[in-house]
């Protein structure tokens, strides 16, 4: 029988590059100092380019001011133009060649409203690009959270065309919500690219800080369960008593970590990301095939506490 | 037939204080204390002002554990009264680590001043004695170019037991998330002397004086409590976990009665612009 709300089925591009050759920077900045971050950053970059040949180099949320600003968002956030040609300026200021592509959190200006995003731009040889903006849309507010006080949330989870085919950027607690890497795959990622700040808690836990396993489990389901990549990149270092919990990692489409950094201090991690994996693992574990036929049935669900219509959502 | 029945056991009668890896905690405060003495104040030295209790012994083994033996200066400051075996605990946490140590006694500065107030009861003289240490401690910390680093466990800091503007004056503190039962397992993985994990806790401001019976209830018991406490759990759910309604009450009122001493001075506000209210900034900016 013909499945009236049957989304389109989720196909690889064919001329998509399979192998992605990811470059995770793990920075430690220094609080608010935008330049001295930026020129530390160039020697990152040298490092990556003198090590090989590189496609993707995934730095964290806030990588290069730090993760809490409180009012000084508003003197260091940037708008996403600026940001971007400072990251493409620091990558040929390395020589790191191209094409490449940078993704990067930072705070953003969008014209007086600011936003906790990030941005992924492609480097070239006739200059960069910006491929996509995300902003976070689950800006924590709570605890020792205070994002929304700050901060406009994002409205839209969009997935984008990259080199290595349909990519999706979701920062920190943005992949907390199972739906959001759901959402991101049925609409075709296959790599999930993940900047974050975590600040660690839980000494009671064995072997590691709590709140570091508790990431790697979430990431590592999302991953296995849409058979997607995961590059998640963490800021490092302490800010104010509150120690960023780094542990940048690469999943692949099983869930299984490829390599993982340590909490404290910088690093570098280097993975190929061979994206015809997703195909393999869908093959063999087709969840989000399966996902792709019932999620109409799930969403179009009178009893869910959803707007019915877009004047609804505009006014919630 | 009948089926065998697995039943999870809902309400435990004796909830344990919070446990601790202390690998884990002491690594996580040990780069706490580098990134803050050495990266973000370019300061090398810590001095700590070393009691002969545990607390401030686990402070000086993670100083010397982050800063190495030869960066942590440890201040005995004994007032007349205070006891002797305070002095060779501390001797043994110095001896130990190979850190640098001094004694200065604060007798002479305390009765100073309490000489001009004969009638100062108890409480009054161990705040006064509280405050002349800290006086010593950041006079010593300019001497030697050297950051003071406090030592006040969480537990004295909810139930406001401690002096305000004395035991919590240094700039940085490695153990003020830690429950005191917390810092004596981490004292355990440390090393520290038994003889200072075994000891009764005092404030060695009184003769004879321990925490606990100054307290009226168990560190054991007070940590157990007020970990629940703090996650949200009302005094009936604490009450329903197996706590005795008088030790809860106990706890509760002391927390409740100390807000203000977890918090800076209170600052009339008077405009758009008041510090740390609308002008945020955070401290390491």
């Amino acid at each position: 029988m013909k499945q009236l709300y049957a989304l389109e089925p989720v196909k690889a591009d064919p001329d998509a590059a399979s192998v992605c050759r990811v470059a995770i920077v793990q920075t430690k900045p220094k609080k608010g100092a935008l330049g001295v971050n930026l020129a530390h950053l160039v020697k990152a970059f040298e490092q990556i380019a003198k090590d090989g040949k590189t496609d993707l180099v995934v730095l964290p949320e806030a990588a290069l001011t730090g993760y809490f600003l409180e009012g000084a968002v508003y003197e260091l956030a940037l708008s996403a133009s600026a940001m971007a040609a400072k990251l493409a300026g620091a990558w040929l200021e390395a020589n790191g060649g191209w094409p490449v592509d940078i993704a990067c959190g930072f705070y953003e200006n969008d014209g007086g409203t600011y936003h906790n995003s990030a941005v992924y731009l492609t480097v070239g040889k006739r200059g960069h690009e910006i491929l996509h903006v995300h902003r976070k849309m689950f800006l924590p507010t709570y605890g020792v959270f205070d994002e929304e006080r700050f901060l406009s949330r994002g409205r839209k989870l969009s997935v984008f065309e990259t080199r290595f085919g349909k990519v999706a950027l979701l920062i920190c607690e943005d992949v907390w919500h199972s739906i959001m890497p759901t959402i991101a795959a049925v609409k075709g990622a296959r790599m999930l690219v993940v900047p974050s700040a975590a600040p660690g808690r839980g000494i009671e836990h064995e072997g590691e800080l709590e709140s570091i396993a508790v990431w790697r489990s979430l990431l590592s389901n999302a991953a296995a369960e849409h058979g997607v990549f995961i590059v998640y990149a963490g800021l490092a270092g302490f800010e104010g008593g509150k120690g960023m919990t780094g542990s940048s990692a690469v999943f692949d489409p099983r869930g299984k970590v490829m390599l993982e950094a340590p909490p404290l201090g910088e690093c570098i991690l280097r993975a190929p990301i061979d994206l015809r994996e997703c195909d393999v693992a869908r093959a063999s574990l087709p969840l989000l095939g399966d996902l792709s036929s019932v999620l109409p049935d799930l969403l179009l669900d009178d009893e869910l506490p959803l707007p019915k219509r877009r004047d609804d959502a505009a006014g919630r | 037939m009948t089926l065998p029945v697995v039943e999870f056991a809902t309400r435990p009668n004796a909830i344990p204080p919070p446990g601790i890896d202390g690998a884990v905690a002491s690594e996580w405060l040990e780069a706490f204390l580098r990134d803050e003495l050495v990266v973000r104040r370019g300061i090398e030295r810590a001095v700590v002002g070393l009691s002969g209790g545990v607390d401030s012994a686990v402070t000086a083994y993670l100083c010397a554990r982050a800063l190495g033996a030869r960066n942590v200066h440890a201040i005995r400051m004994p007032y007349k009264t205070s006891s002797p075996s305070s002095l060779s605990d501390a001797q043994l946490v110095v001896e130990a680590l190979g850190i640098n140590e001094r004694t200065i006694e604060i007798t002479d500065a305390v009765d100073g001043y309490l000489q001009f107030e004969p009638d100062a009861d108890a409480r009054r003289r161990g705040n006064v004695m509280a405050r002349v240490r800290m006086v010593v401690l950041f006079d010593q910390s300019a001497k030697l170019g050297a950051l003071p680093v406090g030592t006040g466990n969480k537990t004295e800091r909810l139930l406001g037991y401690f002096t305000w503007h004395a035991d919590d004056t240094p700039p940085i503190n490695p153990l003020g998330d830690l429950f005191k039962t917390q810092v004596w397992a981490l004292a355990r993985y440390l090393g520290v002397p038994q003889a200072l994990i075994d000891k009764a806790p005092s404030a060695d401001l009184e003769a004879d004086q321990t925490d606990e019976a100054d307290l009226g209830i168990s560190y054991a018991r007070a940590d157990a409590i007020l970990s629940q406490m703090l996650i949200g759990y009302s005094d009936e759910q604490l009450a329903a976990h197996g706590f005795l309604p008088a030790d809860v009450a106990l706890v509760r009122s002391r927390v409740d009665s100390t807000h203000w001493k977890r918090h800076l001075p209170t600052t009339a506000m008077l405009s758009n612009t008041a510090i740390n209210e609308f002008y945020l900034r955070p401290v390491d900016y």
